[in-house]
């Protein structure tokens, strides 16, 4: 899998950081999102998947392998 | 078409937490009667809220004819208000709220959770010297939120007291609303002269960040004053209505509250329980507003362009199709996808400081005192239901 971040889409609401705080961090002037590691490891792409699902400006794209 | 009903709803006081009966009983597109006699569309499934919340047919943009505004209040002052994240699309909206998000990031408010803690303990240990029963909303769930606030804010020790009573007394139920909008006046001028001391001597702190913005010219004085009162007020009633009415749910939900009790140590279990909560309560319920720029079709329906759009997010977080048994406070429940936050780039700015703030409530209160109680019946608790969110007048407890 591969995280992929459309970051003029991002409103910095934080939720990613929140439910994958392995996989994302934010800027810190101004709060957009940075993706950390864009191949998640197995165990972590629920959380990638939960990240995708909750960024409330549909910012965030997972890409199978 | 059978007659657009009037919005908002009524809640029914026999279940005060559910949406009201009308909201689930509406097709998924439909119209409902505002203020002004006009019918703005009504959408009440998740499903097509989270569609259209990020449709860019859909605008925010306050100022078009046909939007849909709140009250009359906010419609004769929409054409004066200047642009901000609250009335703005992008990419405007995108370059304004990334000016905004700093304080508000995840790592900000994560670092002062110990704060937060250290809070929600001297509160506590007030209450529990003070008389039993006391009224929580005024021992607690007020001062929570206000004494964060001041924390970001940088509002100094000393004028602790000002503050907090005058917060208090702008956003209560029980203020008189002539007493609350000079209680609101004085602290937009208390947070303008702080802001000038600020300039002269920076500390760690939103104003002191905000004061340097004004003197790199990257805002005005105004905006940094609107906004530090905007984060007063935004933040403020809404997290005290989620810890007073929190609390409420769990006192007649004593299971989950034992397993709340029983978890509190488990970040994850409590962070999940906090987003079962948000939906649970949704608090938000004058319906998120837009109008369309565009024809939009859906269910068969069309919006046309120029139609306002209304969202009740309580239809969307009580929607059986994403959250079975919606009428169930279950704090295992999978509920992050609600919409107590919004939805859309819109979605609130201060959510991960409320999340922060209710995570440690949540794990704090219930277990410091293991006995907490109502002292009246249930349903003798007076709820505040007229404002944007709703909340409690009074919870008295005892324990």
């Amino acid at each position: 899998m591969r995280v992929e971040l459309d970051e003029p889409k991002c409103v910095a609401a934080g939720q990613c950081v929140m439910v994958a705080p392995d996989l994302f961090d934010q800027r810190d002037d101004d709060g957009v999102a940075v993706v950390l590691n864009s191949s998640p490891a197995p165990d972590q792409e629920d959380e990638a998947r939960e990240a995708a699902a909750v960024c409330p400006a549909a910012a965030i794209r997972l890409v199978q392998a | 078409m059978t007659e657009a009903p009037y919005y908002p709803m009524q809640r029914e006081s026999r279940c005060p937490f559910a949406p009201a009966p009308e909201v689930r009983a509406m097709p998924p597109v439909a119209r409902v009667r505002i203020w002004d006699d006009s019918t703005p569309w009504f959408i009440t499934r998740h499903a097509d809220q989270r569609a259209l919340l990020n449709d860019p047919r859909l605008s925010i943009d306050e100022k078009l004819d046909g939007y849909p505004h709140m009250t009359a209040g906010r419609a004769a002052a929409a054409p004066h208000i200047p642009s901000l994240i609250t009335n703005t699309d992008p990419p405007e909206h995108t370059r304004l709220r990334r000016t905004v998000n700093g304080p508000f990031m995840v790592k900000r408010v994560e670092a002062l959770r110990p704060r937060i803690l250290e809070v929600i303990g001297s509160l506590v240990d007030e209450m529990l010297a003070g008389p039993n029963p006391a009224d929580l909303v005024q021992a607690i769930g007020l001062p929570v939120p206000t004494l964060v606030i001041t924390q970001i804010l940088g509002v100094p020790y000393a004028d602790h007291k000002f503050f907090q009573e005058s917060s208090s007394k702008a956003i209560s139920h029980e203020t008189a609303p002539e007493e609350a909008a000079a209680a609101g006046q004085a602290l937009g001028a208390y947070l303008s002269d702080l802001l000038v001391a600020k300039m002269a001597d920076p500390a760690d702190d939103v104003l002191s960040e905000m004061g340097q913005r004004v003197k790199a010219g990257e805002m005005s004085h105004a905006e940094a004053v609107t906004m530090g009162s905007a984060i007063l007020i935004a933040g403020h009633e809404t997290s005290a209505s989620m810890i007073s009415l929190g609390t409420l749910a769990l006192l007649t939900n004593p299971d989950q509250l034992a397993l709340l009790r029983e978890n509190s140590d488990d970040p994850k279990f409590v962070s999940a329980a906090v987003e079962e909560i948000l939906r649970y309560l949704t608090i938000v319920h004058t319906g998120v507003r837009r109008i369309a720029v565009e024809d939009i079709e859906l269910h068969g329906e069309t919006i046309r362009a120029g139609d306002g759009v209304i969202f009740d997010l309580s239809g969307a977080n009580w929607d059986p199709a994403e959250f079975p048994e919606p009428d169930r406070l279950d704090l295992t429940r999978a509920a992050r996808s609600h919409h107590a936050f919004g939805y859309g780039v819109h979605q609130c700015l201060g959510q991960s400081l409320a999340r922060v703030e209710l995570q440690v409530v949540y794990s704090t209160l219930y277990r410091r005192i293991p006995t907490l109680a109502l002292a009246v019946p249930a349903d003798q608790v007076e709820f505040a239901m007229e404002g944007v969110a709703y909340g409690l007048k009074s919870l008295p407890v005892t324990w």
